[in-house]
């Protein structure tokens, strides 16, 4: 599904990511562990394509084509979604106008017809369901006085109003409290399947108690310098980052 | 020959075609004197410190309407709200349109300025009511020198206008250069409710220059909604001088919704007369370029106990440029005053200019008034949060777009207004907006 290919990425002339490598099959899910300042968010927001971020070197692969020249909703288009670390307000747009405007858009884009208004509702009040959404806040401006776990909670919706092919989650479980944690992580769980892949960006191991990552990769200094399966998060929470960093400079 | 003295010596002329006996003419003669004193406003003025007229004065414009131009409905429709049952007072080159308009005499009064002037049965009012609120500065004077046509609504007490008004002036570009100076008046006794939708509409590239003095009294307890709808091509230039009379728990609000034309100033004057009045000026600002729009609002409170609410939202691209300058006067005796004013512009080119000026002239101890401006571009997160769900740039930046202006296109109380609007600001956006918000 995804390849990454030795990356080098620049944010404001600074260098970030030096020389990651990653592959994600579909039906998998990795979890992207490291401290502060490792880069782990660089990561998600290059995949997604922001375009404050420059990739000097290095290949980004969606089933095997290169989308680093690709617009952020193009790759959308193809099935990314991010669900963001900061959820932007954007008052005077509804929940349910931008997700109706988001799948009729991608919709166009992929050639199809615009969804029905009835199928559009229904789609809405399934997935507000699974993410015990009120229907209130769907009426509500996007984000505007969202509390943080409504913002996390909200873009976990969205993914499951896109339906996307590969999601990032980045530090989706900050700003969480353990019941809307529960919810987040069973809302992705449900969104799961065989044909599409998760990438779980976290400081914490605390998610993965919920959501189980397949693999495991520690990200530090730009690089992926470690990789194994869930237990390697275990080890992690035990022991923190500290270890890890002895043994590269070793 | 410059347009000043044209116009001057002109007066004689016009003399020939009105009743020089009526008392009105009086108060023409009167302001003739002023504006050959006064002249045009310069930039050396500080109220036009950044709007020049002299591109737009020195046109040879053809003063008085020499003939009557027809047009069919069918070729201005598209100007018109044609899906709202209205009244219509609809204007060609300046006279009057008996063909596109649709006025009454039932109840309300909803006809043209010149039979107001010269017909007995509306002499109480225009005794009451002419050139009374309007100020005397060059240009108001000028107008009212002239003063001879335009749209006249009259709504005695306890009535409710029974569908909303339509007041538009079509230009169509048979004379090389026009100017127009329509004089409207407007009044809406106790408890007594109308709306009024205002267009001006250029149909040629032929310089336009419009001077128009808009009159209303809102008697105790009424209220009026005014909508402006300017989107003119780039010879149109407009002087919107508008003056509101308002009196004890009145509501009056005029929105302005400014997307085109060559140089418009808005002079929107707002004078409270009671208590318990609220007054409500909200505008959209869309602009790109080399358009230039002003708005110069002033709201005096004079009773105590009232309220106005201004939130004006610019947005220019390319060479645009946009003034606003708002200012709010309370006098010592209006304690409990509510004022609120809120200016806020995106701008999206480097070449855009937004001059903002608030003006606060607090004279009482116990009120509360605000003032916000902000100046700024489109949030690049935003637009990179809604390209991440599949929103294309052009759409993402519309639908931001609509959403900054969305408070003020909200309070449009007509919704086959508000719709209209929304296809007006896609089709300055160039896109096909799918949402309704």
């Amino acid at each position: 599904m995804l390849e990454i290919k030795d990356l080098h990425a620049n944010v404001e002339g600074k260098e970030i990511l030096k020389g990651l490598n990653l592959k994600v099959n579909a039906g998998e899910i990795h979890a992207v562990m490291g401290p502060n300042g490792a880069g782990k968010s660089t990561l998600a927001n290059i995949i997604a394509g922001k375009e404050e971020y420059e990739v000097t070197d290095g290949d980004i692969l969606l089933n095997g084509d290169d989308i680093e020249e690709l617009g952020p909703e193009e790759r959308a288009h193809k099935g990314v979604f991010m669900s963001f670390q900061y959820p932007v307000e954007i008052p005077g747009v509804t929940v349910t106008n931008f997700m109706k405007t988001a799948i009729n858009e991608t919709r166009k884009a992929q050639g199809l017809e615009e969804m029905p208004a009835k199928d559009m509702l229904k789609k809405i009040r399934e997935k507000s369901e699974l993410l015990e959404i009120d229907r209130k806040f769907l009426s509500r401006s996007l984000n505007e006085g969202f509390s943080g776990g409504e913002k996390k909670r909200n873009e976990i919706f969205q993914m499951a109003m896109m339906e996307p092919k590969l999601a990032i989650l980045d530090e989706t479980d900050s700003g969480l409290d353990i019941d809307a944690l529960r919810i987040v992580a069973n809302g992705v769980n449900k969104l799961k399947s065989q044909d599409n892949a998760i990438i779980v960006i976290t400081h914490y191991q605390r998610l993965l108690d919920y959501i189980v990552p397949d693999y495991v990769h520690v990200l530090y200094d730009g690089k992926i310098v470690k990789s194994g399966t869930k237990e390697l998060a275990l080890e992690l929470e035990e022991k923190g980052y500290d270890w890890i960093k002895e043994e590269i400079n070793a | 020959m410059e347009l000043k003295e044209k116009l001057v010596s002109s007066f004689l002329a016009f003399e020939n075609t009105v009743n020089v006996d009526a008392p009105i003419h009086d108060i023409r003669t009167q302001a003739i004197k002023i504006f050959e004193e006064k002249g045009f406003p310069t930039k050396k003025e500080e109220a036009w410190k950044y709007t020049s007229l002299n591109a737009v004065l020195k046109h040879d414009y053809s003063i008085f309407p020499k003939e009557e131009n027809a047009l069919e409905f069918k070729d201005v429709k598209k100007y018109f709200l044609y899906d709202l049952d209205t009244y219509k007072i609809v204007f060609i080159d300046g006279k009057y349109s008996s063909h596109l308009s649709e006025t009454t005499h039932d109840k309300i009064d909803v006809c043209l300025m010149s039979s107001a002037l010269t017909h007995d049965k509306y002499k109480a009012v225009i005794d009451n009511y002419f050139n009374k609120v309007a100020r005397q500065d060059g240009l108001t004077s000028l107008n009212t020198a002239f003063s001879k046509e335009g749209a006249y609504i009259y709504i005695p007490k306890n009535k409710l206008a029974d569908k909303p008004i339509q007041i538009i002036h079509f230009s169509t570009g048979k004379e090389s250069a026009q100017m127009l100076q329509p004089r409207n008046l407007i009044v809406v006794e106790e408890n007594s409710h109308v709306q009024i939708i205002e267009r001006h509409q250029s149909l040629t590239d032929n310089p336009v220059f419009t001077n128009s003095v808009t009159e209303i009294y809102v008697d105790k307890r009424a209220h009026v909604d005014y909508y402006k709808i300017q989107n003119d091509n780039e010879q149109a230039s407009l002087i919107d001088n508008t003056y509101i009379e308002q009196q004890a728990q009145s509501v009056a609000s005029v929105h302005t919704f400014a997307f085109g034309g060559n140089i418009t100033r808005n002079n929107l004057n707002f004078f409270q007369k009671g208590e318990g009045i609220d007054s409500i000026l909200n505008g959209v600002t869309i602009l790109e370029g080399k358009q230039h729009v002003d708005h110069n609002t002033l709201v005096h409170h004079t009773e105590p106990n009232c309220e106005s609410h201004q939130d004006y939202k610019g947005i220019f691209d390319e060479k645009a440029t946009g003034v606003f300058n708002g200012k709010i006067i309370v006098d010592k005796i209006a304690q409990k005053t509510n004022a609120f004013q809120s200016n806020n512009n995106i701008l999206l080119s480097d070449k855009a200019t937004i001059n903002s000026k608030p003006q606060l002239e607090i004279f009482a101890d116990d009120v509360k008034c605000s003032h916000g401006c902000t100046i700024g571009q489109l949030d690049e997160n935003a637009l990179f949060y809604m390209r991440s769900r599949g929103i294309g740039e052009k759409e993402a930046r519309a639908l931001l777009m609509y959403a900054f202006a969305n408070n003020v296109l909200e309070s449009v109380k007509i919704p086959q207004l508000k719709n209209r609007i929304n296809k007006l600001i896609a089709n300055k956006l160039g896109v096909d907006i799918g949402f309704d918000l």
